[in-house]
């Protein structure tokens, strides 16, 4: 049994510890935001936070993750009521296929939680490693700056 | 009187030191160009490849910043430099610099205005260069475009914050002497050891340092540290339990990934990128004179050959959906069972036996490759922590950070069962220690 502490709850799951992070979230948790892309942590569509930083939860095995805080795009707000950083890429139509919105979303409240006042510059170096297909790369950091402009850190 | 005598002797050779002294620490300015110099084409083309084999770029650019513009810090043992912008700026570069005070910084590290500059800009490399070589890189960073950069001001100690002592270190570690070819090794030979001596400055890293900074010449290339890497023992190559070939070496060195060693990391992969817009003759020569250096190396790497398993077994194939031969069969000792489960969920979709990487593109298995079988655990562990960034230069292999995922004791089982499948009979001692150390180098930048 691996305990997860997911979005503030903790789940006792019974799977392996080799198991992928993503694999227990979408199959065992029915959090299906974060996306399966290239599997091997170069794409970026599986991006989670675990304690405070934004990592590939595809290459991430659940046993390295027993007993830290993981928080997923699930953990921001719902359809229904979006959080601040949600709402920004709804507000700047960030979205084009969508795919890779989750982990986009999820690297940049890492960068939000913990940079109180980021440059252009810092902004763009924190999102380069996930990668977006079809090239809203401008909307998505429009709707970053829209997020940090409220002052709510979400 | 003879008490006077004596005052007067002793005052004589206070006076004479205290002149040599000055004599040692002062350099005339050189004057300033009145305005840009025109550039032959010809010689622009040139020393853009030379450029590339020195690798200026690599220090005088800092990540994000403007091509040759500086500002790039580099951690010393003696405090941190940023290197300086060599873009043709008049006011921030070297845009009023007249060629001689080029040929003079290149060959005896002395600025245009007379100020020493530091050895970490290796001068007492590209003394050994060509005159025609300093000049046609002069003429190439006079043709980039221009960009107004000043650097940070360094962090140097004392008594190291004073430039005119450097003379001193010049003194002992400085010989202007241009490369002259062996009559007796071929042209290509020759060639490789202009390159790899002069511009190439391999040394620089693959060299011991002493405690003043300056390179053990007993212990030539048999390996060096910097930024927390390992810089391997460039001697012996070719005699080792698992030799390198020319073509496998060169293939390294041009970005590569080179069958049954690896691909290059850290440090080294910015000069392989640099390296891969040479024409490939250059890094023919390159190869062939470092595989010819003896193998004299003091601490020889261990046997790994003897017990390493053909391959790292993907015990999980469900999590990577690939089939792994062996798994089956082989099954890890219960020390190595966490290692074993982060492997699989970790690395095998990409190093795993039956992982595509590996079946299609033929990439080693990291049981032979060099980081795992090397004596010391620093380039292993400095892989998976900062993983190998995309470049954007060439094609290349890339790699995720795991500092953020993984945590130390992570990383340090994962290394030794990695060591395990590579070196059985030599585990890496201190493991997790050295993950700890390791990973706070790497925050103090």
């Amino acid at each position: 049994m691996i305990t997860l502490n997911v979005n503030g709850t903790d789940h006792s799951l019974d799977i392996d510890p080799d198991m992928p992070l993503l694999y227990a979230l979408r199959n065992h948790l029915q959090l299906n935001g974060a996306k399966y892309g290239c599997g091997l942590g170069q794409c970026g569509a599986c991006t989670v936070i675990v304690e405070g930083k934004p990592v590939f939860s595809c290459v991430l095995p659940s046993g390295a993750v027993a007993g830290r805080a993981v928080k997923t795009v699930e953990g921001l707000g719902s359809a229904d009521k979006p959080g601040v950083l949600q709402q920004a890429f709804i507000d700047n139509q960030a979205a084009q296929c969508g795919y890779c919105i989750a982990g986009m979303i999820m690297r940049a409240q890492a960068l939000i939680d913990t940079v109180a006042a980021p440059t252009d510059e810092q902004i763009r170096t924190h999102m380069a490693p996930n990668l977006c297909r079809c090239g809203t790369h401008l909307r998505i950091f429009a709707a970053i700056k829209a997020a940090l402009a409220t002052g709510v850190k979400g | 009187m003879k008490r006077v005598t004596l005052y007067r002797a002793a005052s004589l050779i206070v006076v004479a030191g205290l002149t040599f002294c000055a004599a040692m620490m002062w350099r005339p300015s050189i004057d300033p160009l009145a305005q840009a110099p025109t550039m032959d084409d010809a010689s622009v083309r040139r020393g853009a490849r030379v450029a590339e084999q020195g690798d200026c770029a690599v220090c005088h650019t800092r990540p994000g910043g403007a091509y040759m513009a500086g500002g790039l810090p580099l951690v010393t043992p003696f405090g941190t430099l940023y290197t300086t912008n060599i873009t043709p700026d008049r006011d921030t570069g070297i845009g009023n610099w007249p060629p001689e005070a080029f040929a003079r910084a290149m060959r005896h590290g002395v600025s245009r205005d007379g100020h020493f500059l530091y050895p970490a800009f290796p001068y007492v490399h590209y003394s050994r260069m060509s005159d025609a070589d300093i000049s046609d890189v002069y003429a190439y960073l006079m043709s980039v475009d221009p960009v107004p950069a000043r650097a940070p001001d360094n962090h140097m100690m004392f008594p190291m914050n004073f430039r005119p002592l450097v003379s001193f270190w010049n003194l002992l570690f400085l010989r202007d002497d241009r490369l002259a070819d062996l009559p007796d090794r071929s042209p290509q030979w020759n060639r490789g050891r202009y390159l790899v001596e002069g511009a190439g400055h391999c040394s620089s890293c693959h060299t011991p340092l002493n405690f003043i900074g300056g390179e053990k010449n007993s212990e030539h290339l048999s390996g060096g540290q910097v930024d927390g890497w390992n810089a391997p023992a460039l001697t012996g190559m070719a005699r080792r339990n698992n030799p390198w070939s020319t073509e496998q070496l060169v293939t390294y060195l041009r970005a590569g990934v080179a069958g049954h060693h690896g691909a290059g990391a850290g440090p080294m992969l910015p000069v392989s990128l640099s390296l891969a817009q040479l024409p490939e003759t250059d890094v023919q020569a390159i190869a062939e004179y470092i595989l010819s250096l003896d193998g004299d190396t003091p601490t020889p790497a261990p046997d790994c050959a003897a017990t390493r398993t053909a391959a790292i077994p993907a015990p999980s194939a469900a999590t990577t959906g690939t089939e792994t031969p062996g798994a089956a069969s082989t099954s890890a000792a219960p020390a190595f069972a966490q290692g074993e489960a982060l492997f699989a969920g970790a690395c095998a979709g990409c190093h795993g036996g039956g992982a595509p990487m590996r079946t299609i593109d033929g990439r080693p298995g990291l049981s032979v490759v060099s980081a795992a079988t090397a004596s010391d655990p620093r380039n292993l562990i400095k892989t998976i922590l900062e993983g190998i960034p995309m470049s954007a230069r060439a094609p290349s292999h890339y790699m995720p950070p795991f500092a953020d995922s993984l945590d130390d004791a992570h990383i340090a089982a994962l290394a030794g069962y990695l060591r395990s499948h590579a070196c059985a009979a030599t585990p890496w001692p201190d493991l997790l220690e050295t993950v700890h150390t390791l990973r706070h180098e790497g925050q103090s930048k």
